[in-house]
């Protein structure tokens, strides 16, 4: 165990159009152990799908600048030739995308979309034994194997979700990036996908960064847990430290737990954040969150990020509040 | 409790059939409830179960296949459509999608404004540009975005929009249909407590539309569980949620994720199968093929729908 799989160190990513600049994720630093399964939690906006592009290198054509470094298996994935990221993209790390409708292709059968990948990344695989793997995979999540030969529109939302992870699993990835795979779905459906990739993950042992804005799905999935705003991760920790509301939180993560109406018992209002989140163009100086923190001070409002403060364990705040604590 | 209130909506077996090649489409089928005034109905269920249809049809933008639908005392379900004009007034809808529901070439102004034009409430452009600016700090929109564009503007204060434009003419009932499930987790939030304060502040009746379980609970006083185009529970919302009675209604309340560390791992009951096509439906309760609990005679026999405890309806032989 505890084996490092993945280390992102100090990245800041920045796209450009139309001469604006966009800090969509800055100086970020995150790590994951081979077979952990890491929540990235945010809003819109707050970076989660920019990272996740970043390890995959398949940041659009208008980034601007990318800074710091990913380490995937001790190798800087940024500075590998577009070849050995094609090696390791689909293979060793895969993804799977928000929304099934569109991600599959809509003229090829599944089977054929699963048997690509399978062939990409092993060229003297015989014809038999892709098609062998297709079935296994279909099997594995939970789709007949004669249905190989349907096209995408003959599936329904989960059963394209389901395609979508066989995919992504089919050969054998260290590491999956699930990018909301189920915020397309209806709540049934999404208890079956999810409840299917924890078995998968604890079967194949695979090291998991699940992005979402559900931290109901979290609780559910994860071991760690880093929540994100304008860029930064704001607190990290493992699932038990960000969730126990005995301790010190971040006020937005206090904030994202006050919005979300609860189902275990009614409350007459929400408490809300206020404000809006930032545009990525249009960050503030200071701390990120400081205009909507309602705990906000004047130390929040300028110079550079606040202090990380650590609040034993590998739980971590990014905040002034918790400053003195420290020092 | 207090008094008796009156009664703003009554929907009497209600139907809604499509017409399509492969057969009729049983996208509401037989709905039967009432609203009091003030009150909210949360009307749950997942894609497909008839609850948008039901919506647009309630305020006949879709013709209805049967039934009754009674507004304030009046049958509205085949009122010609100049008093169907004047009775929307009094009815209107909030869309889920704030990106679609706004003309794209009007400004914020022009939307709002629209239906006071067309109502004519107002003498003059001056006296309609108050109203439009009153209705904006009401539903929390800064002045300042009077002559901007929907795409200037991010999805919520795109849906303040929406709702503003739902409250221009000052009506007694609003459907909203998943006003909020295109927003982020901070920003949902504002608009339901938006909505809350306005329905006490302006004395609204609601019905709210939504797949999300939380939110409902959070927002009705009543609610109903629909699947493919049926009734299937309709209860007050904390007994709902403390007893389920309907099978199909216990399963949706497991599948909620609930952001608690110690819910982690735990193995919750996960229904098996998908919703079944809603086109030429088999006889028997219609989530039969999903039901852990399903006999022989639920396949066979539709179930009533009727109270078996007090304010308590279920549709389902487990009850008989």
């Amino acid at each position: 165990m505890s084996e490092k799989l993945l280390e992102i160190k100090d990245l800041s990513v920045r796209y450009t159009t139309d001469g604006v600049i966009s800090r969509a994720v800055n100086h970020l630093n995150l790590d994951l152990d081979k077979g952990e399964v890491l929540g990235l939690v945010g809003e819109t906006g707050a970076g989660k799908t920019t990272t996740a592009l970043t390890i995959l290198r398949l940041l659009p054509k208008y980034t601007s600048e990318v800074d710091g470094e990913v380490f995937f298996e001790g190798k800087d994935i940024l500075k590998l030739s577009e070849k050995e990221v094609r090696d390791i993209r689909g293979q060793k790390i895969s993804m799977i995308f928000q929304d099934p409708m569109t991600s599959l292709n809509p003229v090829y059968t599944v089977g054929e979309q699963i048997a690509d990948v399978i062939r990409f990344h092993n060229d003297n695989m015989s014809k038999a034994a892709v098609e062998a793997r297709v079935d296994e995979m279909l099997k594995l999540v939970g789709i007949p194997p004669q249905r190989k030969t349907e096209f995408p529109h003959q599936f329904s939302g989960g059963m394209k979700q389901r395609v979508m992870i066989a995919i992504a699993l089919a050969c054998n990835p260290e590491l999956l990036i699930a990018d909301e795979p189920t915020t397309a779905l209806d709540v049934t459906i999404q208890a079956q996908v999810i409840k299917m990739m924890r078995n998968l993950q604890k079967e194949l042992n695979t090291a998991v960064i699940l992005i979402t804005h559900d931290l109901g799905i979290v609780a559910n999935f994860c071991d760690k847990v880093a929540i994100m705003y304008g860029g930064e991760i704001v607190e990290s920790g493992t699932l038990e430290e960000v969730f126990d509301k005995s301790t010190i939180h971040h006020p937005y993560t206090i904030g994202l737990f006050g919005s979300l109406p609860n189902i275990t018992e009614r409350t007459s209002r929400l408490t809300p954040i206020m404000g809006l989140t930032p545009h990525p163009s249009e960050l503030p100086e200071g701390c990120k969150f400081h205009p909507r923190c309602p705990q906000c001070m004047e130390v929040c409002k300028t110079g550079d990020n606040p202090p990380k403060i650590d609040n034993g364990g590998t739980h971590v705040i990014q905040c002034h509040l918790y400053a003195e604590k420290e020092a | 409790m207090s008094e008796e209130r009156k009664v703003l909506l009554e929907v009497d077996h209600l139907k809604k059939y499509f017409d399509t090649p492969r057969g009729m489409l049983h996208a509401v089928d037989d709905v039967t409830f009432q609203i009091e005034e003030g009150k909210t109905l949360g009307v749950v269920g997942e894609s497909g179960c008839g609850k948008s249809t039901l919506g647009r049809t309630i305020l006949r933008l879709l013709p209805s296949t049967d039934g009754k639908i009674i507004f304030n005392g009046e049958d509205i379900t085949h009122v010609d459509s100049s008093r169907m004009l004047a009775l929307r007034r009094d009815m209107q809808i909030i869309f889920q999608d704030p990106f679609s529901s706004l003309d794209p070439k009007m400004t914020v102004s022009q939307i709002i404004e629209e239906p006071l034009k067309i109502h004519k409430i107002y003498k003059n452009k001056a006296e309609r540009m108050e109203r439009v600016k009153e209705l904006m700090s009401i539903v929390g929109l800064d002045e300042r975005y009077v002559m901007t564009y929907p795409h200037e503007l991010d999805g919520g204060r795109r849906q303040r929009i929406g709702v503003a434009r739902a409250l221009a003419l000052n009506p007694k009932f609003i459907i909203c249909d998943e006003p909020v499930s295109a927003l982020d987790v901070s920003i949902q939030a504002q608009i339901l407590n938006l909505m809350m304060d306005l329905k006490d502040s302006m004395g609204l009746t609601y019905i709210f539309i939504t797949h999300d379980l939380s939110v409902v609970k959070h927002i009705s006083d009543d609610i109903l569980v629909l699947y493919l185009g049926k009734m299937v529970e309709m209860t007050d919302s904390d007994t709902l949620f403390d007893k389920p009675l309907h099978p199909y209604t216990k399963a949706l309340l497991t599948a909620i994720p609930v952001p608690d560390a110690s819910y982690k791992g735990k193995e919750a009951e996960v229904m098996k199968g998908e919703v079944t096509s809603p086109i030429e439906p088999p006889p028997g309760c219609r989530f039969a093929a999903r039901c852990p609990l399903a006999s022989e005679r639920c396949l066979k026999e539709s179930p009533e729908f009727k109270e078996v405890e007090p304010n308590h309806f279920v549709a389902c032989h487990l009850y008989d």
